[in-house]
């Protein structure tokens, strides 16, 4: 990179808090992917390793699982282990560093401990319906519905 | 509150700065860099970078390389469970990302996967329910 860029310029760029913006400069720069447009009007989307089927990390499978005990599956996803531009890239656009991230109507909820935090205390039921779903939880008969 | 606080501070002063003062001991400046470091530098960094940014009322900081095919002694896969006032009246969001931004250096350079419980001293009352990490299912990285 320093041939690139002349010696100063690189020391410029050396230190960490100036290295990552820089990095995520050149991310951006250099960004094909529009997460903006990705996650607009669908109401779920995930950003995981592996697919639902098929998951390659025990995160991303969580936040599968949660989905599908909820009566969810049919959701939107992409495999980050397969395109290294959208694994980058959906870090920078949440500025959240892990994966998975999940979606609602184009609006970032969080990673794995905060969908499992949202499961367990009943929010979760609570923002599928905002988008319109119904969790199935609702449809057991020890499940916890109130309306 | 400032009384546990303080206690917590004295304690870790006492383990930072004082170990070649240890009676146990051997061979001094070796023991004082394993004491203040260990063959843990990543988790002590985190430990000490969370304590100083979040003030936190309880802190754990687990190394869970070991549930992942990593060589053993690898830090790469933490759960950080962290108490703290300064996540009162904070988004879910927004203390993961208090977490984020302390320890920034260590999730850029070095950690690919952090599990975080971050939880107000109230909300820490009701549960301490820090839950099981799910186990690996083989993807490599963050």
């Amino acid at each position: 990179m320093s041939f690139l860029l002349g010696k100063s310029t690189w020391n410029a760029v050396a230190s960490s808090a100036n290295r990552r913006a820089f990095m995520r400069c050149i991310a951006q720069m250099s960004s094909k992917v529009n997460f903006e447009e990705m996650v607009k009007g669908k109401p779920i989307v995930v950003f995981m390793k592996g697919t639902p089927d098929a998951p390659r990390c025990g995160f991303s499978n969580a936040v599968c699982q949660i989905l599908k005990f909820h009566g969810v599956d049919g959701f939107e996803s992409y495999d980050v282990l397969a395109n290294e531009d959208i694994r980058q890239g959906v870090k920078e656009f949440t500025k959240w560093p892990t994966i998975p991230q999940v979606f609602f109507n184009g609006e970032f909820l969080g990673g794995c401990d905060i969908m499992l935090d949202m499961h367990k205390n009943g929010e979760l039921i609570e923002e599928l319906k905002k988008i319109g779903i119904r969790s199935a939880l609702l449809d057991n008969s020890d499940g916890t519905d109130k309306s | 509150m400032a009384a546990r606080l303080l206690t917590r501070c004295l304690h870790l002063r006492t383990f930072h700065l004082l170990p070649s003062t240890n009676p146990y001991s051997i061979g001094g400046a070796a023991f004082a860099t394993t004491a203040m470091s260990g063959d843990k530098p990543i988790e002590n960094a985190l430990r000490q970078k969370l304590t100083d940014a979040l003030k936190p009322q309880f802190l754990d900081v687990i190394n869970e390389s070991y549930m992942h095919n990593v060589p053993k002694g690898t830090e790469s896969h933490f759960k950080v469970v962290i108490v703290s006032s300064a996540f009162e009246n904070v988004k879910r969001i927004q203390k993961h990302q208090l977490v984020h931004k302390a320890i920034q250096e260590e999730l850029d350079n070095s950690v690919h996967a952090l599990s975080i419980v971050a939880k107000t001293p109230a909300e820490w009352e009701v549960s301490q329910d820090v839950g099981k990490s799910p186990a690996c299912r083989g993807g490599a990285g963050l």
